[in-house]
């Protein structure tokens, strides 16, 4: 199934920094998600917009993860030759990462 | 103010309106607040990350302008039924002139019949000078800032809350300011009618969630929020603003004008909660170091959700200071092909402007060849996944020394026209300066804020 299906998602930009939050719908999809959504598949799936690192913050009170991604903004919102030069959409893309059923 | 007065005069629960989310929103939906909303203040946030560098370039063409480009008609459509209703106003919409700001606002006080009206210019984040004396790195590249002395365009510390405070202390109905921090627009008229101390650093940090959860206005009700069948707002053309219910211990309940639409729910404050956020446990405010993993969000009734339990630790001994320069040109070209084979021909397009600039000798030190459609917003590797789109956009753009570098990369795309693939239409073209952002970290004991008080 689609991480679509059991989370939801919003990103925001700093710099040459973006940070994409994952949230349950359900609490009870947590810890599944925890399993699988790790940073490195998150680097992974992404890995033509990130070039640093992919770190990962937990919030068990909202059943929500915060990832942050290095060098994801071509240099920085400011600067950047991207059509969406904050890196607004990529939550969208982060949805489409396929997990295994709970 | 003495104790004894002070705690006469500290209110129960504040009512907040946010008013605006960034410098180009909706106004109607102020005026919603306005009218509508029971507001003891409502904030405006229209200061991007480079828009002040923008404001201080058109300061400098003319020296009575500098402010947000949208302040006069946000001040005409609100102002009648915020004075009428006892709103105070406060906004970052003096951007790079706070006092020509206030200036302004008082004239069209004056001019819509309100009189008595003290408007405070909050001035004091403008360290350019400081800056250019100093030896500073940035934050982001390493880089010395004296090696950016003659592209430097502006230097503005986030300032907390302290200013807007003093100015509402001293009476002001409507505060405008520079550069401050987001959230301390908001976290300021709480310290004022609440009376917190500013080393109560879990109350500082549980109003800096109601500021971050407030300051990007429609974010929270719904906008930027809809998926269609997964996550469902209704009425987005006519989306109400948010207005946060603030106890005395800083507790919030989020939620809009009755009528308004849009949704608030445990989703949408969830969402933004997070939004711009890095590490969760120390979000770095002038202010204050704000904690937001134990914050709690519960939906008490529809649209009313209560959003508790952030804390903070004692503020840092530096204010982050945005620091803007010309960096550059930036040329960009678009053209659209449809149609069986759209793809092919797009990439043949492609190719060919990639050889023209090579060609015809165009200096980038950066180019990049989309097609939208496709790759141009997650790249290749998702992109190419699917089937193929029955129509793709061509878009090239490349960073120049130049002007006249940067415009021939829109020429090369536009040539495409009669020289390249069938059937290509729809070009567009162009090519700016590009001002580039990064930030220094200076010790706050060099920043000196203050505020001017202006009569209507």
């Amino acid at each position: 199934m689609k991480l679509r299906q059991l989370a939801h998602s919003r990103t925001g930009d700093k710099g040459n920094t973006l940070n994409v939050s994952v949230i349950c719908y359900d609490p009870q999809h947590y810890d599944h998600l925890l399993a699988h959504v790790t940073p490195e598949r998150v680097k992974a799936h992404l890995s033509d917009v990130v070039k640093g690192d992919v770190t990962r913050f937990e919030l068990p009170g909202i059943s929500a993860m915060n990832f942050v991604l290095g060098r994801a903004l071509g240099g920085g919102v400011t600067r950047s030759l991207a059509l969406d030069a904050h890196g607004k959409s990529l939550s969208s893309a982060l949805m489409d990462l396929e997990i295994p059923e709970p | 103010m003495t104790a004894a007065l002070n705690a006469v005069t500290q209110a129960s629960r504040v009512r907040i309106g946010a008013g605006a989310g960034y410098s180009g929103d909706r106004i109607e939906p102020a005026v919603e607040l306005a009218e509508h909303g029971a507001l003891d203040y409502l904030v405006f946030e229209c200061l991007a990350e480079r828009t002040i560098a923008l404001a201080q370039q058109a300061r400098r063409a003319n020296p009575e302008l500098g402010y947000d480009p949208l302040l006069e008609a946000r001040m005409r459509a609100v102002l009648p039924a915020a004075v009428r209703n006892g709103v105070r106003i406060i906004s970052n919409m003096g951007a790079a002139n706070p006092l020509a700001a206030a200036r302004k606002t008082a004239s069209i006080a004056r001019e819509l019949g309100l009189s008595a009206m003290k408007i405070a210019a909050v001035s004091g984040d403008d360290v350019l000078d400081v800056v250019r004396q100093g030896t500073y790195r940035f934050e982001e590249s390493g880089d010395s800032v004296a090696d950016y002395d003659s592209r430097l365009v502006s230097a503005n510390a986030y300032l907390g809350a302290e200013p807007i405070v003093d100015a509402l202390e001293a009476g002001a109905d409507i505060v405008l300011t520079g550069r401050a921090a987001d959230p301390s627009l908001f976290t300021a008229p709480l310290i004022h009618a609440f009376g917190w101390a500013m080393d109560d650093w879990n109350t500082l940090g549980q109003a800096t969630v109601v500021g971050h959860l407030l300051e990007c206005a429609g974010q929270i009700t719904g906008g930027y929020f809809a998926d269609p069948g997964f996550k469902d707002v209704p009425m987005l053309a006519r989306l109400g603003f948010p207005i946060g219910e603030v106890d005395a211990d800083g507790a919030v309940t989020i939620t809009k004008v009755a009528h308004a639409g849009g949704r608030v729910t445990e989703a949408t404050c969830k969402e933004q909660l997070l939004y711009e956020i890095h590490d969760p446990r120390r979000y770095l405010q002038p202010d204050v170091v704000a904690d937001f993993t134990q914050v709690r969000v519960v939906e008490v009734a529809p649209d009313r959700v209560r959003v508790s339990g952030g804390c903070g630790t004692s503020r840092t001994g530096t204010l982050k200071v945005t620091v803007a320069y010309v960096d550059g040109f930036i040329g960009e070209g678009q053209i659209s092909y449809g149609g069986p084979g759209a793809v092919a021909r797009a990439k043949l397009a492609l190719e060919i402007v990639r050889e023209r600039l090579e060609i015809t000798g165009v200096a980038t030190s950066e180019l990049r060849f989309d097609l939208i459609g496709i790759d141009s917003l997650h790249g290749a590797t998702l992109g190419e996944r699917n089937a193929e789109p029955y129509e793709v956009r061509v878009r090239v753009s490349g960073r120049t020394d130049s002007m006249e570098q940067a415009v021939r990369i829109g020429n090369e795309v536009e040539t495409l026209y009669t020289n390249g693939p069938a059937g290509g239409g729809g070009v567009t073209k162009t090519a700016r300066e590009v001002i580039a952002v990064q930030s220094v970290l200076l010790p706050r004991e060099l920043v000196r804020p203050s505020f001017e008080m202006v009569e209507a």
